[in-house]
């Protein structure tokens, strides 16, 4: 049997079992599945994290360095997201230049952190307009079991609030101090698979999917970046419903981000 | 946003409860759309949207190009949405950014929502959009070219595709944010809406928005989305109907 059949076979049966309210792995269709976090996984980061979301697997690694700020924002620092969908984690991922796939995944994660101001760029200031710190956040896509916008998003937020500015090491200061974090962004992605509106999908329920929606929200109660991706659409209606999801499922992750940091 | 550190930010919404430029929170700037202004592209799109300037083309249903992108059962939609480089104040560098990949993304995918794919299997449907001047919405002046231009094209779709962007500006949700607004404000949020359905196709967010805030912009995107679909409309009324005196006249004749 081809893939291609295979897949037709298993995106009908999981667009059969979502009409019944069922998924492919036994959960509810607002049911998100078990996270781990695993901050300070790299020694030679100055923070980082390994994030499981059931078997998803995804590292993210924070590199400082002293820069220059950018002449429109002299006092401060500068954020940098990258996401790699290295060819290790799919059989669908190739090498080569970045994919727009993966560029969407920082781009969405990189909103989230800047809307929210995770970390405040006036505090990365060192000298105006001569010298900040210029933050890396470098995330690798390790297992692509699915939902990787979310998971990509919980790594760079777990690692950076276990982040060290290295100031010894640039001579900057005689002690390091830890990155300040202000507020956490969670990040939660919701797929339709026909009527129902499933949260944290699967690579399965990816495939069968029709449109899915990312949601990032703050401690405040702020929605504070959105993306629809893939083909399919999603009514107003379902929009604000959704948002009222991603707030439950925001503040339980956010908590336990929260709770691992120092 | 984007303006971290930036030293001064503009007072955005007057104390008469007007904008910069004048427009009450719920008003439109002038939008002029032209229908198939391209000869050698199968469709094609102006926009002149406040102070954007926007060409969009549409060639297909061709062959694919890479090739293995191609699909069995049905069309492919690829798009491409690239500002020129003398279309901001400091010169962009040519060629597509990230940003630029991420909107072509997001754009295309917008398409393939809305056109009958299947009824053109193994081919392409090619988008482009130029950005000729920019001031904040060009993705949205893009899409609503780019429908404009992919129904001068003839290609069938579910309905066209009205866009735009609605966001938070000195604590009020207001419609169509222009560059200082998108620059300057707690929130931007672009859109495009299937009138036929009511559903969105695209959908982002940047800012600060609480619940009963969001609920408002989407409801007054919406509103303005359908404003928009009527000048689209009129474009390819004004391209293809045929004025009934001038007919009758050469018929006589």
């Amino acid at each position: 049997m081809s893939g291609e059949v295979a897949a037709e076979i298993l995106t009908t049966h999981v667009l059969e079992l979502a009409r019944d309210g069922r998924r492919l792995d036994g959960r509810g269709l607002d049911e998100y599945r078990a996270v781990t976090l695993e901050p300070g996984y790299v020694a030679s980061a100055d923070g980082s994290a390994l994030v499981h979301i059931g078997d998803t697997t995804v590292l993210c690694g924070v590199k400082l360095e002293p820069g220059k700020p950018f002449p429109d924002t002299p006092n401060a620092g500068v954020l940098t997201t990258n996401a790699e969908l290295v060819p290790l984690s799919s059989p669908s991922f190739e090498p080569g230049p970045p994919h727009p796939r993966a560029i969407e995944v920082s781009r969405v994660v990189d909103r989230a952190l800047r809307a929210a101001e995770t970390i405040d760029l006036k505090e990365l200031c060192i000298s105006p307009a001569e010298k900040c710190w210029t933050c890396f956040v470098d995330i690798h896509v390790l297992d692509h079991a699915g939902n990787i916008i979310d998971a990509a998003a919980l790594a760079a937020s777990t690692a950076l609030a276990h982040t060290t500015m290295p100031r010894v090491r640039f001579e900057l200061a005689e002690t390091d101090i830890p990155l300040a974090v202000k507020h956490v962004a969670i990040e939660t992605t919701f797929c339709r698979l026909g009527d129902a509106l499933v949260v944290d999908p699967t690579v399965d329920e990816e495939m069968a999917c029709q449109g899915r929606l990312t949601i990032a929200t703050d401690e405040a109660a702020n929605v504070v970046a959105m993306q629809k991706g893939l083909v399919g659409a999603f009514a107003p209606q379902e929009v604000k419903e959704l948002a009222e999801r991603a707030f439950r499922h925001g503040d339980r992750l956010r908590a336990e981000i929260r709770g691992g940091a120092r | 946003m984007g303006n971290v550190g930036a030293s001064e930010v503009p007072q955005l919404i007057g104390p008469d409860g007007r904008r910069i430029d004048g427009r009450k929170v719920d008003e439109l700037r002038q939008i002029r759309v032209v229908a198939g202004p391209l000869k050698r592209a199968d469709g094609s799109a102006f926009v002149e949207w406040g102070a954007n300037k926007v060409m969009a083309a549409v060639y297909g249903p061709r062959e694919v190009h890479p090739r293995h992108l191609q699909v069995n059962d049905k069309a492919i939609v690829q798009c491409r949405y690239n500002m020129a480089a003398f279309s901001v104040d400091e010169r962009k560098r040519p060629g597509l950014d990230r940003r630029s990949q991420e909107i072509s993304k997001v754009i295309a995918e917008a398409f393939e929502s809305v056109v009958f794919a299947e009824e053109f299997p193994r081919t392409s449907i090619d988008v482009y959009i130029e950005v000729l001047q920019a001031n904040a919405g060009t993705r949205c002046a893009g899409i609503v070219a780019a429908s404009v231009a992919l129904a001068d094209a003839g290609i069938p779709m579910v309905d066209l595709l009205p866009s735009v962007a609605v966001g938070k500006v000195g604590g009020q949700i207001v419609l169509d944010l222009k560059k200082e607004e998108d620059n300057f404000g707690e929130a931007d949020l672009p859109m495009a809406l299937v009138p036929q359905s009511g559903r969105l196709v695209l959908l982002q967010m940047e800012g600060h928005l609480t619940a009963p805030e969001l609920g408002r912009a989407l409801d007054l995107g919406v509103t303005g989305c359908r404003a928009i679909y009527e000048k689209m409309k009129q474009a390819l009324r004004d391209r293809y109907s045929v004025d009934p005196p001038q007919v009758l006249a050469e018929v006589a004749a």
